[in-house]
């Protein structure tokens, strides 16, 4: 990572109609970080994206991308970067091969060059043996898969990536963990949006909670933890409709109790001591589990709600 | 590294080898647009060229049916070839295969977009019309060395409709929309002087067949093919080229603002 600022936003805002999608947000992401948003449904992760990746224009507010205005600049912008949309929108009426070339031509690469990046790619995207076949009939993960893959054609400083191992199957999903590290070792600045917490774990330097188009948390994954919850979280679960009976007994055992449909999470610093100290009181759930902190439950903090519903 | 792109219309190129790349496998489907117009040449201008035998053109030459008949289905057959690719592919592409969103992702831009689609709609309208051409040359009913010239001025009638469609096609929302194109070119292809010489209609209509685009095509083509060429040409291309400028810059707008949201 260097002091060079990549992209920088503030106060950046997007609305459609009356509708706040991006909430006058700050931002600053530097070159050769790996930087998330995290949100639930709707929280404006992708519209926010889309205004990074110059695809949207900025409803007010200020957004600089690799030191230039996407309003005079987009397509020189886009040149260096790397997207890969929440959506699939692959060509289908090209084969898998003839999506990566038809793409790179779009960036003014050459036949040969564009030739030879595919064949790479093609192995990472491990679809080499459906080069010649259609989109249409890939599977979901195959789709997303040459999606990202295609993204990478242009071999961008930045990557901005909306969502990129959702379909995916954990085999998948580790292969672009591996390729987005290397990417990483090289330079390359990944911008990420996700719902899933230890793959904000994994790839993330630093990263921002937002809900409702604000940003309500910012930082490492570690220093959010440490800030917004506990070492320890215990897991309670009971029968149904017995919940409610036991959460007096709760009182005053760990720091905070969480409420969800179908437990309660216990927030502790040693959550085999909260869980003995439960035992005493008399409170017996069908099950218990204590694990580490996770963002899951920095988010929960922060906004009441589970993340992934 | 960094890949350094011109911003505006160098990209147009790659937008349409994207439409030759996509259509390698599907060949066929390009053949189609030629049947018709070939059909409407046989069975109108050597069946009905068999009743009819000769008519008087507005410039006063008598001349065989089928020969006053021929280019205007040029001019008819470089229409719908634009027509059925700008109206009915385009607005698939835009609407439902989404492909443009994925073009404007990279430094492609909404006039590279439009620029591409309508240079697209040129290559195959100038496709179709050398092969009607190459059809009428052997039947016998193209006899004037203007002729070669009519496929570049089927070409304009292909950029004139190519454009205006994509731009009508932005403006569309269901497919039920798309069908009302018909309602549109239908009577352009009946009432252009198409068939039968402008002069045969009253006054008042002439005026209206005038303001007509397929008309300057039509009027532009049997010019050409006939032999029968002048300073007055002109009017008539550069009618088309008005229409097609047009309708690119309304595109290229429309589609920033339907995709860049
Ligand atoms: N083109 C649009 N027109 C109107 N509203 C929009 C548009 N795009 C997004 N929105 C609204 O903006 C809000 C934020 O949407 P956005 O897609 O940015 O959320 P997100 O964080 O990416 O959610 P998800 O996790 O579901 O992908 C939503 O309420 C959505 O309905
Ligand atoms: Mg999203």
């Amino acid at each position: 990572m260097t002091d060079e600022v990549l992209l920088s936003a503030r106060g950046l805002t997007k609305t459609f109609g009356d509708f706040v999608a991006v909430d006058g947000i700050d931002v600053e992401v530097r070159r050769g970080e790996a930087f998330g948003f995290l949100g639930p449904n709707g929280a404006g992760k992708s519209s926010t994206m889309r205004m990074v990746g110059c695809v949207s224009p900025v409803t007010s507010g200020e957004l600089t991308i690799l030191g230039l205005d996407p309003a005079v600049d987009g397509p020189r912008i886009r040149a260096r970067l790397g997207v890969c949309p929440q959506k699939d929108i692959l060509d289908e009426d090209l084969s898998v091969e003839e999506n990566l070339w038809v793409y790179g031509r779009f960036f003014g690469l050459t036949r040969a060059e564009v030739r030879r990046r595919a064949e790479d790619l093609l192995e990472f995207a491990q679809l080499t043996e459906r080069r010649g076949d259609r989109v249409e009939p890939l599977s979901g993960g195959m789709k997303r898969r040459l999606t990202i893959a295609r993204s990478l054609m242009n071999d961008p400083e930045v990557l901005l990536l909306d969502e990129p191992t959702t379909g995916l199957d954990p085999q998948a999903r580790h292969v672009l963990w591996d390729r987005l590290f290397r990417l990483k070792r090289e330079g390359v600045t990944l911008i990420i949006t996700t719902h899933y917490m230890d793959e904000a774990e994994q790839l993330c330097d630093r990263l921002v909670v937002m809900d409702h188009g604000r940003i309500v948390a910012e930082g490492s994954p570690r220093a959010l933890i440490e800030t917004h919850s506990t070492r320890e979280v215990v897991e309670l679960r009971f029968a149904v409709d017995e919940q409610e009976r036991h959460l007096d007994a709760l009182d005053g055992v760990g720091e905070r109790v969480e409420v969800l449909p179908d437990r309660l999470l216990v927030y502790a610093d040693d959550g085999d001591a909260a869980l003995a100290e439960l035992g005493g009181r008399g409170v017996h759930p069908l099950s218990s589990l204590v694990r580490r902190s996770t963002l899951e439950d920095v988010f929960l903090t922060l906004t009441g709600r589970t993340l992934v519903d | 590294m960094t890949v350094t792109a011109t911003p505006s219309l160098g990209l147009a190129r790659f937008v349409l080898l994207r439409n030759v790349t996509a259509f390698r496998r599907a060949w066929i489907l390009l053949l189609s647009g030629l049947v018709e117009p070939v059909f409407y040449l046989f069975s109108i201008g050597v069946g009905l060229g068999a009743l009819i035998r000769t008519v008087t053109t507005d410039s006063g030459a008598v001349v065989p049916y089928a020969e006053f008949v021929a280019p205007a289905l040029l001019a008819v057959s470089a229409m719908n070839g634009a027509v059925a690719d700008s109206v009915y592919n385009f607005y698939f592409k835009l609407k439902h295969a989404k492909v443009y969103d994925a073009m404007l992702a990279t430094p492609v831009s909404p006039r590279d977009v439009a620029v591409g689609e309508v240079s697209w709609s040129l290559l195959r309208g100038a496709l179709y019309s050398s092969m009607f051409l190459a059809v009428a040359w052997v039947a016998g009913l193209v006899h004037s060395w203007w002729s070669l010239l009519a496929v570049p001025a089927a070409t304009l009638v292909g950029l004139a409709f190519g454009a205006v469609g994509m731009y009508a096609a932005t403006f569309m929302r269901t497919w039920q929309h798309v069908d009302y194109v018909n309602l549109v070119v239908q009577p352009l292809f009946l009432f252009s002087a198409t068939f039968f010489p402008l002069s045969t209609y009253p006054d008042a209509l002439q005026w209206l067949v005038r303001a007509t685009p397929l008309y300057h095509g039509v009027a532009l083509e049997r010019a050409l093919v006939l032999g029968e060429v002048s300073w007055g040409l002109l009017w008539h291309a550069g009618y088309l080229v008005v229409l097609g400028v047009v309708g690119v810059l309304g595109t290229s707008r429309r589609i920033g603002a339907l995709l860049l949201t």
